[in-house]
Formats: C-alpha cells, sequence, structure tokens
C-alpha cells in the first residue's frame, strides 16, 4: 500500500522510466490517483476538475528526460500547480489608519468564531501590542456572551456585551462606539453562528457590516468540511464579501481541502490556522504547507531530492 | 427560519434521462458532491452499471427508483432506535468540537420528556470548555429537566458519576451525559473518554447502553475516521447527524454505515428544542440527490 500521492504516483509512472516521455495514458493514469487523492481530501469536486486539467496541460507537455524520473516530475507539477492555487506568501491583516480596526468574524455553526475570536485578540495583543476589545453579538446560542467572557477575558481583552436581550445590530454599534472611546486599537466581533442559506440572519450580518464597516471580515471555516465548503464560501462572499478566512481545527487529521476549494472559489486568502482549543494555538497560516497537507505529500521534496 | 426543505424534496425524475456515459458520470458527480466519498460511490455506481448492462435497469426513471433504493439499504444499518427499558436508561453524547453534542443533548431530553413524559437526568460532563456548563444547564431549563453539575474544575468521570447515582436515586428513566468536544486524535481525551464510560459502567453494569456520536453533516472525508476512532474508543452504538438544515447533505454517513455498520439514529434540523428528527433512510437516500 502506497500511503502518499507522491509514493502513487511514482508506482503509477514507474515503466515510464527511461522512455523520454509521457504519453496522454500515462498521463491519464496518473490524474486519476491525482483525482482520487484531491476527493479524499475534501477538496470540490469542480476545483478537482480543472486541477487536473491544468495539471494534465503540463505534464503532457513536459518531456522527462532531466534529472527527474516521470513520477517525481509530475509530483513536482502537482505541488507546483497547488502551491500556486494556494497563494504564495502567506497574507497579512489589514489594519486601519483610523483606529480601532474593526475584525468581524462569520461562519457557520460550530465552526470556531468565538474561540478564533479570543485568539486573535490574544495573538493581536502579543504581536502587535494592540489593545484589544471582544464584542458578544450571539445572543441566540445559550451561553455564548458567558463562553465569549471567559476566553475573552483570558486572551486579555475586554470584553463588551449587553446580555441576550438586545439586538446583535445595536450590541456591535454600540461596542464600536465605545472602543473608540476607549481608545482601543482593536474590536473584535463574535456573531452567532449562521447557515449560509438562513436568510434573517444573512441579513443581520450585512447590517452588522453596514453599521461598522469592519475593517477585515473573516469567515471561519472547520478543516472538516467537505464538498460543501464552497457553497458556504460563495454565499457569504455574496453577503458580506468577507476579506479573508480563517482555517480551526487544523490541529486534527483532516486532510483540509476546504482550504483549496475556498480560496480557489473565492480568490479569497487564508490568513490564520487555528490549531487547538487553547488561546496560543493560533498562527499565520502557510499556502505551501497546506499544499503538501491536502495531498499527503510531506516527503514531496525528499523524494525529489533523491533524484 | 429555512428548516425542511432539504428534506422533504425528492429527486426529480429528470435528474437521469436516459442510460448513457453521461448519466454514470453525473451520478457519480451527485454522491461525491453530497460527500459520499470516493469510494462508496464507485462501488454504488458499478453495483447500477452491472445492473443496467444485465438489462435490469432502462431508462432514468428506473435508475432513480433503484439508486434511492440501494443508497437507503447502505443507510439501513444495525438498529436504527433508542432501546429506553432499562431503568434509568444512560445515553452518553461524544464527539468532535462543535458538531452539536450538547445542543442534541438539549433536544432528546426535551423530546423524552415532552413526548414520552419520562423523567430525565442531564449530566455536564464537558468540563473543559468556556461556558459549556452554563449551555447545558440553559438546555436543561428549556427542555424542563433535572441537571447536576460538579464544582468547577472537576473531573469529567466524576460529573458522570454524579449524574447516574442521582438518576438511580431519583428513579430517572433517562439519565444523558454531554462530554468535551475532542478530536479523534488527541489520545489522552479519548483515554479520558473511556474513562468515563467506566466511571459509568461501574454504577449500572449495562450502562451506558446508549453512545451516541454526533456527526455534521458538513462534514467531509475525515467523519470517517471520527466514527472510526470514536467507536474504538467507546464502542458507538449511532449516530445524530447535525445541522442538516442546511445544504449539506451528511453523506458521509453512507460510508459510515457501510465501512463500520454504524446506524445513523437521529438528524438534527435546526438550533431549537423541536428540530430532532428520527432517521429515515428512505427520505435520506432521496434527499442526498436532491
Ligand atoms: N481541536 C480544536 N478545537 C477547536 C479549534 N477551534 C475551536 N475549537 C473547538 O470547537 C468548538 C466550537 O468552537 P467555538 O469557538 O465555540 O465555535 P463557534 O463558531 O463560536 O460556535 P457557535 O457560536 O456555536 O456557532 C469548541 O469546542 C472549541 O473549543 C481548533 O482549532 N482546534
Ligand atoms: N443549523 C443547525 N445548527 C445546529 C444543529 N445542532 C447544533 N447546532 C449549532 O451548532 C453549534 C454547536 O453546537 P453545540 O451543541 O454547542 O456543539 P458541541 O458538539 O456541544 O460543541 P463543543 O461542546 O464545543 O464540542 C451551536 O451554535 C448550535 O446551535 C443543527 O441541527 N442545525
Ligand atoms: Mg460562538
Ligand atoms: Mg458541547
Amino acid at each position: 500500500m502506497f500511503d502518499s500521492l507522491a509514493e502513487k504516483l511514482q508506482a503509477t509512472l514507474a515503466d515510464v522510466r527511461g522512455r523520454g516521455t509521457l504519453t496522454e495514458d500515462d498521463v491519464n493514469a496518473a490524474m486519476r490517483e491525482i483525482r482520487l487523492a484531491l476527493l479524499e481530501a475534501d477538496v470540490n469536486f469542480k476545483v478537482v476538475k480543472r486541477f487536473t486539467n491544468a495539471v494534465k496541460e503540463r505534464a503532457l507537455g513536459s518531456d522527462v528526460i532531466g534529472q527527474l524520473n516521470p513520477g517525481q516530475q509530475v509530483v513536482k507539477i502537482v505541488n507546483d500547480e497547488l502551491s500556486a492555487l494556494m497563494g504564495g506568501e502567506s497574507e497579512e491583516l489589514k489594519f486601519s489608519s483610523s483606529p480601532p480596526t474593526v475584525i468581524l468574524m462569520a461562519g457557520l455553526q460550530g465552526s470556531g468564531k468565538t474561540t478564533a475570536t479570543a485568539k486573535l485578540a490574544r495573538y493581536l495583543r502579543e504581536q502587535h501590542r494592540s489593545s484589544v476589545a471582544v464584542a458578544a453579538c450571539d445572543v441566540y446560542r445559550p451561553a455564548a456572551v458567558d463562553q465569549l467572557v471567559t476566553v475573552g477575558g483570558q486572551a486579555g481583552a475586554d470584553v463588551y456585551e449587553r446580555g441576550t436581550d438586545a439586538d446583535p445590530v445595536a450590541i456591535a454599534k454600540w461596542a464600536l462606539d465605545r472602543a473608540s472611546r476607549e481608545g482601543k486599537d482593536v474590536l473584535i466581533i463574535d456573531t452567532a453562528g449562521r447557515l449560509h442559506v438562513d436568510e434573517n440572519l444573512m441579513t443581520e450580518l450585512a447590517e452588522i457590516k453596514r453599521a461598522t464597516s469592519p475593517t477585515d471580515i473573516l469567515l471561519v471555516v472547520d478543516a472538516m468540511t467537505g464538498q460543501d465548503a464552497v457553497n458556504v464560501a460563495e454565499q457569504f462572499a455574496e453577503v458580506v464579501q468577507f476579506d479573508g478566512v480563517v482555517m480551526s481545527k487544523l490541529d486534527g487529521d483532516a486532510r483540509g481541502g476546504a482550504a483549496l476549494s475556498v480560496k480557489s472559489v473565492t480568490g479569497k486568502p487564508i490568513l490564520f490556522a487555528s490549531t487547538g482549543e487553547k488561546l496560543d494555538q493560533f498562527e499565520r497560516f502557510h499556502p505551501d504547507r497546506m499544499a503538501q497537507r491536502i495531498l499527503g505529500m510531506g516527503d514531496v521534496l525528499t523524494l525529489i531530492e533523491k533524484a | 427560519r429555512k428548516t425542511r426543505e432539504a428534506l422533504t424534496s425528492e429527486i426529480s425524475s429528470t435528474l437521469f434521462e436516459n442510460l448513457d456515459e453521461e448519466t454514470w458520470e453525473k451520478l457519480e458527480e451527485a454522491l461525491i458532491a453530497a460527500d459520499v466519498g470516493a469510494r462508496t460511490t464507485a462501488e454504488i455506481v458499478e453495483q447500477l452499471e452491472q445492473e443496467a448492462d444485465r438489462g435490469e435497469l432502462t431508462g432514468g426513471e428506473q435508475l432513480t427508483a433503484r439508486l434511492t433504493e440501494l443508497l437507503a439499504n447502505v443507510a439501513r444499518v444495525g438498529d436504527s432506535r433508542i432501546d429506553l427499558t432499562a431503568g434509568p436508561t444512560v445515553l452518553l453524547m461524544v464527539g468532535v468540537n462543535g458538531t452539536g453534542k450538547t445542543t442534541s443533548v438539549g433536544k432528546i431530553a426535551w423530546h423524552l420528556r415532552k413526548e414520552l413524559d419520562q423523567k430525565v437526568v442531564l449530566g455536564a460532563a464537558d468540563t473543559f470548555r468556556a461556558a459549556a456548563v452554563e449551555q447545558l444547564e440553559e438546555w436543561s431549563r428549556r427542555a424542563g429537566v433535572d441537571f447536576v453539575k460538579g464544582p468547577p474544575d472537576s473531573d469529567p468521570g466524576s460529573v458522570a458519576y454524579e449524574a447516574v447515582a442521582q438518576g438511580v436515586r431519583d428513579r430517572a428513566d433517562v439519565v444523558m451525559v454531554d462530554t468535551a468536544g475532542r478530536l479523534h486524535t488527541q489520545d489522552n481525551l479519548m483515554a479520558e473518554l473511556a474513562k468515563v464510560r467506566r466511571v459509568i459502567a461501574k454504577q449500572i453494569p449495562d450502562a451506558p447502553h446508549e453512545i451516541l456520536i454526533t456527526v455534521d453533516a458538513t462534514t467531509g472525508q475525515n467523519g470517517l475516521r471520527q466514527a472510526k476512532l470514536f467507536a474504538e474508543a467507546v464502542d458507538v452504538t449511532g449516530i445524530v447527524l447535525t445541522k442538516l438544515d442546511g445544504t449539506a447533505k451528511g453523506g458521509i454517513a453512507l460510508a459510515i454505515a457501510r465501512e463500520l455498520g454504524i446506524p445513523v439514529k437521529l438528524i438534527g434540523i435546526g438550533e431549537q428544542l423541536e428540530d430532532l428528527r428520527p432517521f429515515d433512510p428512505d427520505d435520506f437516500a432521496k434527499a442526498l440527490l436532491s
């Protein structure tokens, strides 16, 4: 059994060695393996189709006389194309020239928004020496406010909350006024989880946006999400034009194809990786590492180096 | 709020007009898009192709009917009922983070009390996540059932023990224990879960009678790993497939049923008390491709 796609491709293309060029049959066989690996990693099937077409075109055009054997050659093309799709450099948050910088957190139920809100507050306090307040705009889920009070407090942020009787849009507006008055550098707004097809709650989110003109809107996406990730991302992009993504729960063993799907359909960069339940388990996202994770190709470079 | 459309809509009979190369491709894509997974999908498509080759399927309508039947059969594994004959019946809720454990416990409690007039005790054994105890406490209030929590930072096992003890003392019909979300890859936390289970079994030998794992319908192929490792740790008896009110179809449940034989028992279709339903393989199969 071959575990990684890299090994599978080596095996699939083993007998091509020395023949000089990859035939269409060779490439098709390789594409089947790539397609399966990507689907297994939960990359959206439409994205997979586009991707394998791009790889196929490059693989067919390339000759295999160089240093790399055919398997390695295709592995390299896959890796290059995937890295290009994921985006090369890790990107940064925007900061407002007239503070507070307002960051609005959005996403499906249970994706990790409240946790990410506290983690981001801690991160900005430590990395940017910012003074941070967080606003509790989830008035629906039982004890959501208590949760933010606890984790926001642990992160060293001021927690702005008005219980669960007020309207989330009003709370957001109030929190922004208060953050300005209190001279905060950053205000992070935690919102209730919502389905992308829930018209009322999506409208509410758009209203929170209108009321607070966020500097950054972040969509929190669970790394374990399957094929539906693109529907979710497209809908949130349409309603609030988010600026970037936080991938959560990357500490598990999910390949995280959702990252590629979301990036591919919205073009929005993934800014942060959330990698645990503790507040310091949060880091900037590295597209190149993600590309290798999706394909289970941590060993690509070693394989190629061995050539 | 949108809730149940996803479950009631039927496959349009025009999904497959006839049987040709394109049909099989469309079918494959539909199953993949529903998170059924490449492997399970390949097997289903292959079986149907063979039936078509043998002349058993002629035309799109027959294909659609046979497909739904096949999918429903795959989903129909094990016993999908929850046996409440033990006194008290102990139910342990497990699963990865944010999948809907606490909410599902609340919904089930409400259903048991309201529809079946059962006396229910909830145990707040998620002693880790911020405000998890308060969240369950609010659900117990909404559902009108009893609630047991430990002092701050208590051990989950001791809370589970207390909840079962109170259930026995008060002659409750059902005790439900909520646990903290954990990734199946966290060995220490999986061991902790196994310990919670042992602690419960010490009081009532056959308990927990039911161990349900929540699987979020939006979960992709990782769901299979989740179910497998949770089942290895605590003998999962069934699945609560949550968040089926969105656009995700929960096809991973099909792969889990096929590969691990764990049945879906309940589905979650919203965030309110009443948004819980028994699992119906036929409806599920129809909704998968709609
Ligand atoms: N392992 C792991 N767990 C995480 C991570 N981020 C969040 N969680 C857990 O996931 C669960 C849900 O996280 P929340 O932050 O409450 O998610 P949310 O999006 O605010 O949820 P709702 O407000 O209910 O929509 C909690 O158990 C968190 O501890 C992560 O990166 N890794
Ligand atoms: N739309 C929808 N949301 C749901 C459903 N079930 C739960 N949720 C929401 O999903 C989020 C997470 O639910 P919880 O019950 O807190 O999940 P959990 O598994 O207990 O989470 P942790 O304890 O943090 O691991 C909450 O916002 C719930 O309201 C459902 O069937 N449909
Ligand atoms: Mg939250
Ligand atoms: Mg919970």
